[in-house]
């Protein structure tokens, strides 16, 4: 084929074909039920906050909203990240252990240096995650092991470094600058700062992995390694990206934590690592990749953060809580196996040559 | 279109498009290819055509950068280069069409077809609507109606044959490698698969085509290369071969009889099916097989001939009827009964049903014979690995250890384990479903004689088969099923070719 015959150099000029009407109809219906994936979460989630105002109508006041964006905001972060990794068929258990670890490191960096900017000790806590993540994803990549057994043990690890370098000390709010510390808790337009911070990861990753070569390939990686490997995509590089930026968002969600907490030991973070998986699975990432969002992710962490606050306003016992969240992962799994399975229906019979 | 002038290209000084030169292979122990060269011109077809195992898949590989030769060189333009990889084949302008279609499932159609070269607007962003238009283009080229927004998981063989087409296709490649493509597709769609072939070849691209099927390969090629395990064979042009000198170099030896039928003069009745009925599947399919005879069951694809043999093993219940093994009923839905019986099912689609892929061709092989263990209680299981190595020797599977994974053999080896695995349960009846679908012609024939050889031995065999000269060719008796019903009963002597098809399209034309 010689070049200019191609169709693939017509790729440039944007010109989108009239749909045709008919044959579609099955298929835009399980394009459908993909986007209701979010639509789902979201759903849940404006229910319970439903019932829970219905209940006590503090609940949808400023300060209520404030608090459980705020505390939603770390997850979030977490995540995302998570999602970036999940999402190539592999998981990153050790994003509890980075996150206290960057936590401590940044402590520690405010007691070295008190006059550091922060937007530099941010920086350095970013830095320091995603170094841990570049361990996870050599690791991963070179040993030709799963993730799950890789950085599970790297949650020991790291945690281990942690608790070695504390030596039992704990750093407290008294030793960080108060501008540090009221970015934990301060607000933008109404806005809480950490909630904002989150906000933006999510939208940047969310075009990142919507709308970008690499970021697809991930799904592609997810989706059916051996075909992606032939299709030429570099695997390894691409799993040890998403390692690395898992890892550096877990180093951002250790400095806001530093800044939001205050209160640092060698302990922060620990068995965080779950939440973040289950906030992505009831967020609708499938945990054996290929599909998902990050914005699905995103909802799950928000929901997961107000099932916390709202058993609480409802004045259930706490002992429920997990039993809930347990549920609901449940739930989001068979709700996932029900859809694809309705979707495979749909799609199946449909050939080249039906109308 | 220009048409490709074989003898000017021969004889010019033109160098080949692409040129393999003395290239080997090794895995393990295992000399996959040795010192195999040709040469692809641009304009030409040509087709690697050799038994399971000869090594065209290996050079197919090779070509795709998934393996690097250990010895010799592939040459693009007269220069060497080094494909480290699929991407830098790509980028050499090669493009391959597996045998197996590698897809994304969970993606778009039109993600498939770009992965990696999506088109970009501002800030290197993808331009979804470009990429989907581009798609659309690519069917409407190739004629198919594939909405390009739909993931491709759920798509029918065939229809994911043709992403692959459309994504070799959108590469810009100048040398287009075509591993059994053929396969799933039906008549026209491998028609216009040839069409967009020849217009390739017309504006000068090399099309390499490896295919069983002797007809596509005179159709479209101009040249062959026949392969023998491992080794060049010959390259030829087309128009000085026939088929018989053909299946002569892939075999190394003339085969005498594709189908060596041998005489047997059936015993008693053994398997007997009676009004069998499944809804809207098949209906009141009834009859009966004998010791050492061979029926056939034939018919178009989708008639319910697979159906109705599952439903006899026990695979798939049914609503209505009876199944007896020597006048003994067998209970519905159950295949550990149907075994326990003597009866054994060799499924169509051996990766899925047929064979545990990731385990060693020892446990696929012996598999079905745990329970035979049990049953007969004296079997030890270094006489299972015996009789594992015993069959994979008698049906000549060629591999490297027992204990190495079923997924490293290629596909006819596969099917041959599948039968290893039934026939070392000594069955009374044998089922075979498509035995010989996509396996060559060497293949062909050993599984013939097999299957001959065992119904001189008493087995009454049920073949379902496609393929209208094995049909012919085997069967004792021929059976045609037409959506779901038997529509016509053939003996031997009366079954031609048109009185099956007759019957199989459902037009009452026999007598």
């Amino acid at each position: 084929m010689k070049t200019g015959t191609t169709p693939v150099a017509a790729g440039q000029q944007a010109t989108p074909a009239a749909e045709p009407g008919a044959g579609n109809g099955r298929t835009r219906f399980a394009q459908r039920l993909w986007v209701v994936r979010e639509i789902g979460i979201a759903a849940a989630l404006g229910l319970l906050v439903l019932v829970t105002a219905i209940d006590s109508p503090g609940f949808l006041s400023a300060p209520s909203i404030r608090d459980v964006l705020l505390g939603a905001s770390i997850l979030v972060i977490l995540a995302v990240g998570q999602t970036v990794v999940i999402v190539s068929r592999n998981i990153d258990l050790s994003v509890g252990s980075v996150l206290g670890l960057v936590a401590f490191a940044t402590g520690k960096l405010f007691l070295a240096a008190p006059g550091t900017p922060i937007v530099l000790a941010i920086l350095a806590g970013i830095g320091l995650g995603a170094v841990c993540g570049a361990i996870n994803g050599v690791l991963v990549a070179a040993a030709r092991v799963p993730a799950l057994v890789i950085t599970l043990g790297m949650l020991y690890v790291y945690r281990g470094v942690d608790h070695l370098w504390a030596k039992g000390q704990q750093i407290n709010a008294a030793d960080m600058p108060a501008s540090f510390l009221s970015m934990g808790t301060s607000t933008l337009l109404g806005i809480p700062v950490l909630a904002l911070i989150a906000l933006a990861v999510v939208l940047v990753a969310g075009t990142y992995l919507h709308s970008y070569r690499s970021g697809r390939e991930l799904y592609a990686i997810g989706s059916e390694p051996s075909a992606a490997r032939l299709s030429g995509i570099p695997v390894g590089r691409r799993v040890f990206g998403a390692f690395v930026v898992c890892g550096g968002m877990a180093g951002l969600a250790g400095a806001l934590y530093a800044a939001r907490y205050g209160t640092i030991d060698a302990t922060v973070g620990t068995g965080l690592e779950l939440e973040v998986v289950a906030a992505a699975v009831v967020g609708g990432v499938a945990i054996f990749g290929g599909s998902g969002s990050v914005y699905g992710a995103a909802l799950g962490a928000l929901l997961l953060t107000t099932i916390g606050t709202s058993l609480a306003v409802l004045r259930i016992d706490p002992f429920w809580q997990q039993a809930v969240v347990g549920g609901l992962i449940l739930a989001a799994i068979g709700l996932d196996r029900l859809l694809a399975l309705r979707v495979a229906n749909r799609l199946k019979g449909r050939s080249s040559h039906g109308a | 279109m220009k048409h490709f002038n074989l003898e000017a290209a021969l004889d010019s000084d033109v160098a080949p498009l692409l040129k393999v030169r003395d290239v080997a292979k090794s895995f393990g122990a295992v000399a996959a290819v040795r010192g195999v060269s040709f040469g692809l011109y641009g304009g030409e077809a040509h087709a690697l055509v050799g038994e399971n195992g000869a090594g065209k898949s290996t050079i197919v590989k090779m070509l795709a950068g998934v393996h690097q030769p250990d010895a010799g060189a592939i040459t693009i333009d007269g220069a060497d280069v080094t494909l480290g990889g699929p991407a830098e084949a790509q980028a050499a302008g090669i493009a391959v069409i597996y045998q197996e279609p590698t897809l994304f499932p969970d993606l778009s159609v039109a993600e498939n077809i770009f992965m990696g070269r999506q088109p970009r607007s501002r800030f290197g962003r993808i331009d979804h609507a470009a990429m989907k238009a581009a798609t659309k283009r690519l069917f409407d080229r190739l004629g198919v109606r594939i909405d390009p927004d739909r993931p491709a998981r759920g798509l029918s063989i065939a229809d994911q044959q043709l992403v692959e087409i459309a994504k070799a296709l959108s590469t810009d490649a100048r040398i287009l490698v075509m591993d059994e493509p053929t396969a799933a597709l039906s008549g026209v769609e491998v028609e216009r698969l040839f069409a967009v072939a020849r217009t390739l070849c017309g504006q000068g691209a090399a099309v390499l085509f490896i295919s069983h099927r002797f007809d596509e390969v005179f159709s479209l090629c101009q040249r062959v290369t026949v392969m023998r395990d491992g080794v060049w064979v010959a390259t030829e042009p087309v128009a000085d071969l026939t088929v018989d000198t053909l299946v002569r170099y892939m075999v190394g030896r003339d085969v005498s009889a594709l189908y060596p039928k041998e005489d047997v003069e059936p015993g008693d009745v053994v398997l007997e099916v009676d009004g069998l009925s499944r809804h809207g599947v098949f209906e009141r399919v009834g009859f009966s097989v004998r010791h050492g005879e061979i029926v056939a069951l034939a018919g178009l694809v989708g008639a319910g001939r697979s159906e109705v043999v599952r439903a006899v093993f026990g695979i798939d219940r049914y609503d209505d009827g009876e199944v007896r093994v020597n006048g003994k009923r067998l209970p519905n839905g159950s295949p550990r009964a149907a075994m326990a019986a003597g009866i054994a099912l060799v499924p169509e689609d051996r990766r899925q049903q047929g064979l545990v892929m990731e385990l060693s061709i020892e446990r696929n092989a012996t598999l079905t014979r745990l329970g035979t263990l049990t049953r007969l209680g004296m079997l030890t299981g270094h006489g299972e690995r015996n009789a594992a190595g015993d069959w994979a020797e008698r049906l000549r599977v060629k591999y490297e250890r027992l204990s190495d994974a079923v997924s490293t053999l290629s596909g006819g080896n596969q099917q041959k384990v599948v039968l290893a695995k039934w026939l070392a349960t000594a069955p009374t009846v044998l089922i075979v479903d498509e035995p010989t679908r996509g396996i060559d012609v060497g293949t062909k024939a050993e599984v013939h004689r097999l299957l001959s050889g065992l119904a001189a031995q008493g087995v009454a065999v049920v073949m379902v088969s496609s393929e209208l000269p094995e049909v012919l060719g085997m069967a004792d008796r021929v059976l045609v099923m037409h959506e779901g019903r038997i529509t016509a009963e053939l003996d031997r002597d009366d079954a031609t070719e048109e009185a099956v098809m007759f019957a199989a399209t459902g037009e009452e034309a026999v007598a």
